[in-house]
């Protein structure tokens, strides 16, 4: 996973199959950036995700919980097929806004302060 | 019966991942769609994920056994522990039941989206063993 935070908008750039190997690194990492970031929406790159399964999803909502707190928003942007599905059938679409891009997502968000 | 095999495993949380693989290499012989292998990938990750942590309570001693029967037009997957077991099925199958507030509840659920039927015999004290098939559509 690749962390980056441009403005208020913290980016995660996931890779390969997410499930429960990795899911409490993630988690781990995800929490330790949005505590030390001065950041309050999170968006989700999924374009490097070949497979995803509800426990990594399980770490996306916890995640989405912890920013919607604090009034933040979530954004999710690269899905193929089967993750858009499965982030359908788990509810995730209805919380989330998905984007074209990365950029598009930062940009929305970011409220248009902060361009990469 | 075309093809079977069974594989079994402690449950470590890389094992998810070699089950996955496996069941869809073992369902490739019989040329399923593509997102006939997503699914099937799907329900094994979460059937075996639920026996790791679930069954095992994420205790990577307990064996996870992994059987799979190909049909010329079907697969039956069955995923079995001897760990916990689960006092109320029928609860546990419930979407969004959880007993962790990290993890969806969602398992079950999605393992009777992505396959035709999932069935799930479980004792406490004894284990658990979820048994799936899924009917490939025709290809003729």
């Amino acid at each position: 996973m690749e962390i980056e935070n441009v403005g208020d908008v913290l980016v995660a750039e996931l890779h390969g199959e997410i499930d429960l190997k990795v899911s409490d690194m993630l988690r781990e990492a995800l929490d330790r950036a949005l505590e030390r970031l001065p950041v309050r929406h999170l968006v989700f790159d999924f374009g490097a995700v070949t497979f995803i399964d509800s426990t990594g999803l399980g770490v996306v909502l916890g995640r989405y919980k912890k920013v919607a707190g604090a009034g933040g928003k979530l954004g999710v942007t690269g899905l193929r097929p089967s993750v858009r599905r499965v982030l359908e059938l788990s509810g995730i679409l209805r919380i989330a806004r998905e984007y074209n891009s990365r950029a598009e997502a930062v940009r929305a968000l970011g409220g248009g302060a902060a361009d990469a | 019966m075309l093809n079977r095999f069974r594989l079994e495993f402690p449950g470590r949380p890389d094992n998810v991942g070699l089950a996955r693989v496996t069941v869809a290499a073992f369902a490739a012989q019989v040329d399923p769609t593509l997102e006939e292998l997503e699914d099937i990938k799907g329900a094994v990750s979460e059937a075996v994920a639920n026996a790791i942590i679930h069954g095992y309570e994420n205790s990577p001693e307990g064996i996870v056994v992994v059987e799979g029967i190909l049909y010329g037009d079907a697969i039956e997957i069955f995923v079995e522990d001897t760990g916990k077991g689960m006092e109320n099925v029928a609860q546990a199958m419930e979407p969004e039941y959880s007993s962790d507030p990290e993890r969806l509840g969602l398992g079950f659920s999605f393992m009777q989206t992505f396959m035709d039927s999932v069935s799930v015999d479980s004792k406490p004290g004894h284990g658990t063993r979820v048994v799936m098939r899924k009917q490939f559509a025709s290809r003729h």
